[in-house]
């Protein structure tokens, strides 16, 4: 049905004017992906302020940030290979933006950390590669930027990699490369450097497109969440199937009230589907009268049962002003589970950028890692990440959204 | 699932989601392209029955065409159609030209909301914009928080992350939902064409012309194409260089005009 091609999301991140946003204008500009009439505005632009044009700007001119020269918010922009079509995410590197970083590494299949040649690590590109390994981004390139600068030497390029080699095996991230360019000059970003000789490896076009699509979750054991019940001509059950698949006469088990009953049909408007496969938001309705309500899971007697439990050993980071501290009732959402729940201990906190473990265990504060037993007031419906990812995270939310956690255990 | 799929999923995930958690809600249709599939998914989220209204903001300004064709779909579709019109501003004989859109997006967009807001007591707004559309609005999130002044505090968004929504708006004010956020304007004209989605005859093209985003009739202009039928839309935006709002004049009479009325509640 649809002849396009792949799409992929991939974060751009690293510590502030490591060059992000060159690096994204530079791709926009060699994949030939601005509208037209974009560069010729910029020029125009630079010049009436008496600059030189320069890829930066790009991104710039299409954010509107020119006063401030920071990117404020994850933003996101297209480009295209001819393997597939890109999102970029472009996540802001200024410590005060920390929750926008991650809310846009949540929505990545893949992350390019950015690292300046001249100042080496910095406090956000540990912070943000400790994030990208804690929110289970496996595919990651490194690029180390404005080489240009260190009169493209490999020496130096070799220093930089071997310390920063070094952090991210500590916090057990395994770039697939470590790639030496010039996002201002366009060294091995689209096309081989001439400058840099000594480099035979990959360019990050080509590393990009070694990068692999998400695989469907339409294998593993069903788990579909509800969202809500319609009752117009008949009662239909709404949700997402988190994993799995469902068809007609399925038996199938609701979690947690233990009813078992067998799939009537599956709804959709206009549509008469026998079958339905993870990621779908589906309807269904019941061979039995039975009580379905939002929260719950729908899951197959026959197959490998999720852990039932109110106790949770997760990894959260930490994302509000406001610390937490054991005892806080919080709540805690699931797929579409909410319950309260509230920290029982705490089992270690660790600063996100220096790894340092701290001796104090009694409060989590801002941009903070830590892993924690929470216990939550009902019984939740839940699974490792490893296994099952959309099962396996959550978020904790006062007013807003505080936390997000990871389950290991 | 193919990613058109995937897509379709999500919207109507946040459609069903922001009815379930706040009721009272209306889905902004602005009879455009983005805002008619918007409407096709808030069908097909609810079989057929949209449990809320669906509202148009009227400036009085906009094409015949579009007139004529939100007629015909709220009948067909039986939808429960809101016309959120600013009459004060109107009769005070606020208008929407070239050079001068500040006063139409405001008064006649922004405010006419901002009364119906109010009169309905609506806890969230859904509208069809894409991050691809504007550099600012790639900034914002699926569900986005309004302050009851209408304020879009950009810098300092929660975060949201794993389909897990903003879902608490703060007192008086309301929250923006956008299902259409990921979409680019591709994936909307292959959404059409395999859904075979009502679209307003505007942009098609008609001697050499046709409309590839919609406004008020005086402050927007037709691009030159002869895409006549959707084959031939989606054939030329695979091609196309030039910028899909390049025909609305808004967004081209300063660089920070769409910076600026959105922070004062523009969608």
């Amino acid at each position: 049905m649809n002849n396009e091609k792949e799409n992929m999301k991939i974060v751009i991140v690293g510590h502030i004017d490591h060059g992000k946003s060159t690096f994204i204008g530079r791709l926009l500009y060699d994949t030939n992906s601005l509208p037209e009439g974009k560069i010729e505005e910029i020029k125009a632009v630079c010049e009436s302020l008496g600059k030189k044009f320069e890829v930066g700007y790009i991104l710039d001119s299409l954010e509107e940030e020119r006063d401030q020269n920071v990117t404020i918010d994850t933003t996101q922009i297209f480009f295209k290979t001819n393997k597939r079509n890109y999102t970029i995410i472009d996540a802001p590197g200024h410590v005060e933006f920390i929750k926008n970083m991650i809310t846009g590494a949540s929505q990545a299949e893949a992350a390019t950390l950015i690292v300046d040649a001249e100042e080496g690590v910095q406090e956000q590109t540990r912070r943000h590669a400790y994030i990208l390994n804690m929110l289970g981004l496996k595919q990651i390139i490194v690029v180390i930027n404005k080489m240009d600068l260190i009169k493209y030497e490999e020496k130096e390029f070799n220093n930089v990699k071997d310390k920063l080699t070094e952090f991210l095996s500590n916090i057990n991230v395994k770039p697939s490369i470590i790639i030496p360019i010039s996002a201002k000059e366009g060294d091995n970003i689209t096309k081989k450097s001439e400058n840099m000789q000594w480099y035979k490896e990959k360019t990050v076009l080509e590393s990009l497109d070694t990068f692999k699509n998400k695989v469907s979750l339409k294998d593993k054991e069903l788990r579909l969440s509800i969202q809500d019940y319609y009752s117009f001509d008949k009662r239909i059950f709404v949700g997402k199937i988190e994993s799995g698949k469902i068809k007609q006469e399925d038996e199938i088990l609701i979690l947690p009230t233990n009813e078992k009953t067998k799939i009537k049909s599956i709804e959709e408007f206009l549509k008469n589907p026998k079958e339905a496969e993870a990621g779908k938001s589906i309807g269904i309705t019941t061979e039995d009268k039975v009580f379905i309500d939002r929260g719950h899971i729908i899951v197959k007697p026959n197959e490998k049962q999720p852990i039932i439990t109110n106790k949770i050993k997760a990894n959260i980071f930490w994302m509000d002003k406001i610390p937490i501290k054991k005892g806080e009732r919080i709540s805690l959402r699931c797929t579409t589970q909410e319950v309260m729940c509230e920290i029982d201990s705490i089992n270690k906190i660790i600063n996100s950028s220096t790894l340092e473990i701290k001796m104090n265990k009694e409060e989590i504060k801002d941009k903070e890692a830590a892993e924690v037993i929470l216990k939550t007031e009902k019984p939740i419906i839940i699974e490792n990440f490893n296994n099952i990812e959309e099962m396996g995270r959550f978020v904790l939310e006062r007013e807003d959204i505080v936390a997000g956690g990871i389950i290991i255990n | 699932m193919d990613y058109l799929d995937e897509l379709e999923s999500e919207s109507i995930y946040i459609i069903r989601e922001a009815y379930k958690k706040f009721k009272k809600i209306a889905l902004l249709w602005s009879i455009g392209k983005d805002s008619t599939t918007l409407v096709w998914l808030a069908r097909k989220a609810f079989y057929g029955k949209i449990p809320f209204p669906v509202m148009h903001l009227d400036t009085g300004h906009k094409f015949p065409e579009m007139y004529k064709f939100r007629e015909e779909w709220v009948k067909n579709w039986g939808l429960n159609l809101i016309v959120a019109r600013n009459e004060e501003a109107i009769n005070r004989g606020v208008i929407c030209k070239p050079g001068d859109t500040h006063a139409c997006s405001t008064e006649l967009k922004t405010k006419a909301l901002q009364m119906a807001i109010e009169k309905y007591k609506f806890k969230a707004i859904i509208v069809g914009i894409r991050r691809d559309e504007h550099g600012i609005r790639a900034k914002e999130r699926q569900f986005s928080p309004r302050t009851q002044d209408f304020k879009w505090d950009y810098k300092n968004q929660p975060p949201e992350l794993w389909g897990q929504y903003k879902t608490k708006a703060e007192e008086g004010g309301h929250l923006r939902v956008h299902p259409l956020l990921g979409w680019t304007e591709l994936n909307i004209w292959e959404y059409i064409k395999r859904e075979d989605i009502p679209i307003n005859v505007l942009y098609f093209a008609k001697n050499g012309k046709r409309y590839r985003s919609l406004g008020c009739q005086p402050t927007t202009r037709p691009i030159d194409s002869n895409a006549d039928n959707v084959d031939k839309i989606i054939e030329e935006l695979k091609t196309t260089k030039q910028a899909e709002r390049d025909g609305r004049a808004l967004d081209k009479e300063t660089m920070y005009e769409m910076q600026k009325i959105r922070a004062l509640g523009y969608m």
